[in-house]
């Protein structure tokens, strides 16, 4: 019998091993898997490659887990943050490596590697410094840059529904990246808030489907990155 | 002595050039006004980078849903029709061509339309560039809303900009404090003075050479 789920964070999140690269769901606070960056930090897995939109916010979620020395490289369209200051200071004191990729090129290089296409061309960042020294080619007229597929070992995920096959549903714009990071990591773990039994959720409305999906962990009551943020929280 | 437009009075003034049912994307600062002036009869559907298409106004307290933000990472509403999707399929609408209008603040802006708007270059920086780099390659109209000096004094309006480019030739249409400008084949051209403003008063704070008015 198919069932993807696992009984407790720590276990969904055990193999992660250290120089694991890790794509992690959420677009600023909002779909941010918590309580599985928490346990990666609990766990201490060190020299990560993380790949984000952002580099977190406050000193929780995904910006604890940069502090905590934990990422080797950052790969993200925006490392600024008005309301985080740990990235900019690891950056500065090179303690941080970045790797800068526009927001759509690096949702699309997910997408190409969920999708097996090992590259494709973007009009995105022609005529620009962060086109140089990539290959670049005339289609119709019109020039184009050429960008690899973004691959990674693990995926850490936040849904608002799922049941035991990996089948997805997301919160408004809580959604963002995680559906396309879902096809592209070798392992993906999902905190849910919810999980329903098989035929719940309407085959219709399913965004992510559970092929994409590998392990379940529910998190009923996900504490959000803004709430922490909030109460001045830090991680640990 | 200058009066020249408010920020309310040029993201007013940059909606009247907005069409009926047009799909928008809106930068944050001063475009994001835009939404508050859509002239009577006209219905602008907004997208945002994050995943909604059909962004509404920004939420009472009562309403304020923490998964609900936009790209500028401020809670919004969602209005009726809207959509949400993933961050692929957001990139396609605005990579395949399917958003009418973008309209962004700039640090620079160049007479053959090159906009610098995502770093200044400066040693040291941490560069961020977000989406802006995919907006001004894929959306049909790019329009540029700013003041038409900086706060220094420097014209933003140049013949080629100082700044690393977002991209090369993509504005159509500036609105300033002082002036609407557009891009023309023969570098820039004025369309409209803001009140009390002169032609000689936007050529001179201009740093690059102003046609005036077609016909």
């Amino acid at each position: 019998m198919i069932d993807k789920q696992v009984s407790s964070i720590p276990e969904a999140i055990a193999d992660i091993s250290d120089g694991a690269t890790v794509m992690i769901g959420g677009f600023g606070a909002s779909g941010s898997p918590i309580e599985l960056i928490h346990a990666l930090i609990d766990q201490g897995t060190r020299d990560l490659t993380v790949i984000n939109n952002n580099t977190g916010n406050g000193e929780v979620g995904l910006a604890a887990l940069i502090g905590n020395g934990q990422v080797r490289k950052m790969i993200c369209s925006f490392p600024k943050s008005s309301q985080s200051k740990v990235f900019p200071e690891l950056y500065s004191a090179g303690k941080i490596e970045l790797e800068l990729v526009p927001q759509g090129t690096l949702a699309e290089r997910i997408r190409a590697a969920g999708a097996g296409i090992p590259a494709f061309y973007t009009p995105t960042t022609v005529g620009t410094v962060l086109a140089e020294g990539k290959e670049s080619r005339e289609f119709d007229g019109r020039r184009y840059v050429m960008e690899p597929w973004l691959q990674a070992d693990f995926a850490l995920i936040k849904s608002e529904v799922a049941d035991r096959h990996g089948n997805l549903l997301y919160n408004k714009t809580a959604r963002n990246f995680s559906p396309i990071m879902a096809m592209a990591a070798t392992t993906t773990i999902v905190q849910s808030k919810r999980l329903v039994a098989p035929g719940e959720i309407n085959p219709e409305h399913v965004v992510t489907p559970g092929i994409f999906v590998d392990r379940i962990v529910e998190v009923a009551q996900p504490v959000h990155e803004d709430t922490l943020i909030g109460q001045g929280r830090a991680y640990p | 002595m200058s009066i020249g437009w408010t920020r309310e009075q040029m993201a007013a003034r940059a909606a009247q050039d907005i069409a009926d049912g047009a799909y928008v994307n809106l930068g944050i600062g001063i475009p994001e006004l835009i939404a508050q002036f859509v002239p009577e009869g006209r219905e602008f559907v907004y997208h945002t980078e994050n995943g909604l298409l059909g962004m509404g106004p920004p939420p009472s307290e009562d309403e304020k849903d923490l998964d609900l933000m936009n790209a500028g990472k401020k809670y919004v509403t969602a209005a009726a029709g809207a959509s949400y999707f993933h961050h692929a399929d957001s990139f396609s609408m605005i990579r395949g061509g399917h958003i009418d209008v973008c309209v962004l603040g700039t640090m620079q802006v160049a007479e053959n339309g090159d906009i610098a708007n995502w770093s200044t270059g400066a040693p040291g920086a941490i560069p961020a560039v977000g989406g802006a780099m995919d907006l001004v390659q894929g959306v049909k109209q790019i329009y540029v809303i700013t003041q038409h000096e900086t706060k220094h004094g420097e014209p933003k309006l140049v013949e080629r900009c100082s700044m690393p480019l977002t991209g090369p030739g993509v504005v159509s249409r500036i609105y300033t404090d002082l002036a609407v400008v557009e891009v023309t084949p023969d570098g820039f051209r004025l369309v409209e003075l803001a009140p009390g403003i002169s032609f000689d008063e936007v050529e001179q704070k201009t740093g690059a050479p102003i046609l005036p008015p077609a016909r």
